[in-house]
């Protein structure tokens, strides 16, 4: 086992070893630049750029035409939800969200309300998920895009994509989908999910950081401005020389899930599922964050009450995971996403997110659940709320001082 | 987030955790902070007749600088007359600890918790509270019944 185990797989994943393979021949001899057209560098560059477009399209049902490189994610959003507001605003200026969607999604929506935009921020239901009700009922005549992600970057819940996407085809409205996080582990068909545009990371499906990708639908066609000005790569929606090592890397990435995907998801369910049910089995008081049914195979967000997630993090330093807890961020504000879920700020505060993946194993997974119930154990031994509660103090009757 | 040597150590290994007996006359109870807030500190004191704090335990919900500083609180007030205790100030605690400045508010705390305890030790005992916490939560007729909370607090 190597110390830290690594279940913050949401955060960024390993590249796989056949990725990095795959890459290491364009650090070296085939360094070319892919938008050389005079000599074999470039045509060998190109070459390699146009299979990995394919292996990224062939992965969520699109055509390479209607794939875009771009840095990442961020980059991706940024362009979607900017690109399309930009050239649609003669159209209208009203777009639909929600409250919990990625950052690069929720700031680019208030940069475009800087500039005059209207942004709906849709509530989310108790378990995390968009009721596609609530989409239809914030259109409008003068809306032109719905963004909203496939999973939850924390909670691992997926929204009912495919229902939002018919929603918003019969409404004549664009559909941007950040799957940052669910491309590469469970499927994701652009033809199914009616998306106009759909984002793609790389390091989140064990690729190298730095470089992802933007679907933009063909037929029927939408139009973006580019955020980027310069050579015009990219058919003039994203100048830029190419990442050509990342690119290959991601398009390898891409090949891998096609093929493992499927079958990787049952394993990491059912490894994900251990653990759930190992910690159930020690502990009370714990919570699952979110739908359980409409979650990622590889997610468990659980709030321990009456334990600080910051101070339980530093109790499991074995082992790499992510926090809710405010005391993990600069803000001292707990997560927004499990706030609008309508979780209490206090277990807010004490969630965990496990994030398992590829390289997940069983004897990890049982180390992790043995870690985590002794030490939560500890700390409940310490904490005034658990003592008063075993008490029987119901301490949503008390009022605290001075909050915050 | 780095933490200093000091700041570990007493989260790894805390000292004086647990509780003493609420009801006993000679011991004093402070309880503040909040939930929401992500912090609770429960600091008890047992205090002689000469006025002299023999023990000290805490329970702390909160992060790892939180259970640090409540620590770290009680073994500086151990052995110390109950003046000598208020005159704990944040800013020791913090530097003791090194506290990043986003987690100064875990060693203001810690001040008010020793003010709390001491506060209800002096009302146990019929005199005037050298020094009002600025925390402490309002309690509830429960939590009196239980005895957790002390008139007053």
């Amino acid at each position: 086992m190597n110390i830290p185990i690594y279940l913050d797989y949401h955060s960024t994943t390993p590249v796989d070893p056949r990725v990095l393979e795959a890459m290491l021949p364009t650090f070296s001899r085939d360094f070319g630049n892919a938008a050389s057209k005079s000599h074999a560098y470039g045509w060998r560059a190109e070459e390699a750029v146009e299979a990995a477009r394919a292996d990224v399209a062939r992965l969520i049902g699109a055509s390479p035409k209607e794939i875009v490189w771009t840095s990442g994610a961020t980059e991706s959003d940024n362009l979607a939800i900017k690109g399309a507001a930009q050239f649609y605003q003669e159209k209208g200026k009203h777009l639909v969200t929600c409250k919990t969607e990625h950052k690069a999604v929720l700031d680019s929506m208030h940069a475009l309300e800087r500039q005059g935009f209207e942004v709906t921020f849709l509530a989310v239901e108790k378990d995390g998920r968009v009721d596609p009700a609530r989409v239809a009922a914030a259109l409008r005549k003068d809306t032109i895009l719905v963004s909203l992600m496939h999973a939850n970057n924390e909670t691992g819940v997926l929204h009912p994509i495919e229902e939002i996407g018919r929603i918003t085809r019969q409404a004549g409205v664009l559909f941007h989908c950040d799957a940052v996080q669910s491309i590469g582990k469970v499927p994701f068909d652009v033809e199914r999910m009616n998306a106009d545009f759909v984002s793609v990371s790389a390091h989140k499906m064990y690729g190298p950081k730095g470089v992802g990708a933007l679907y933009v639908r063909r037929k029927p066609r939408v139009r973006l401005v580019a955020q980027m000005d310069g050579g015009g790569h990219e058919r003039g929606f994203r100048s830029g020389t190419l990442n050509v090592s990342g690119i290959v890397g991601m398009g390898k990435a891409a090949q891998l899930a096609l093929a493992e995907r499927d079958a990787e998801a049952v394993r990491v369910h059912a490894l994900r599922e251990k653990l759930r049910l190992g910690l159930l089995a020690e502990l009370d008081l714990i919570s699952l964050n979110g739908s359980l049914e409409h979650r990622l195979p590889g997610n468990l967000n659980v709030s321990f009450a009456y334990v600080e997630g910051e101070a339980l993090m530093m109790a499991i330093k074995d082992v790499a995971v992510s926090s809710g807890s405010a005391c993990t961020s600069a803000s001292l504000e707990p997560s927004y996403v499990l706030r609008a879920m309508g979780i209490s700020e206090d277990l807010a505060h004490s969630s965990i997110r496990f994030g398992l993946g590829r390289f997940t194993t069983q004897e990890e997974v049982e180390f992790v659940t043995r870690l985590v119930v002794d030490k939560v154990k500890k700390l409940r031994d310490m904490s005034p709320l658990y003592e008063m509660v075993k008490e029987g103090v119901d301490l949503s009757r008390i009022e605290w001082a001075n909050p915050h | 987030m780095a933490y200093s040597e000091k700041l570990i150590d007493h989260y790894e290994n805390p000292r004086n955790v647990g509780s003493l007996d609420k009801n006993d006359p000679e011991v004093g109870t402070g309880l503040v902070g909040a939930p929401a807030c992500g912090d609770v500190m429960k600091l008890q004191i047992r205090v002689n007749d000469a006025g002299v704090i023999q023990d000290a335990k805490f329970k702390t919900f909160g992060c790892g600088s939180a259970i640090a500083s409540s620590s770290l609180v009680t073994e500086w007030v151990k052995g110390k007359t109950v003046d000598e205790a208020l005159t704990i100030k944040n800013t020791d605690v913090a530097n003791e600890l090194n506290l990043p400045p986003v987690k100064i508010h875990c060693s203001v705390l810690a001040e008010d918790a020793i003010r709390a305890a001491i506060a209800d030790y002096q009302k146990k005992r019929g005199l005037t509270p050298a020094a009002e916490p600025e925390t402490v939560q309002g309690d509830r007729a429960e939590l009196l019944e239980k005895g957790i909370l002390k008139s007053g607090l």
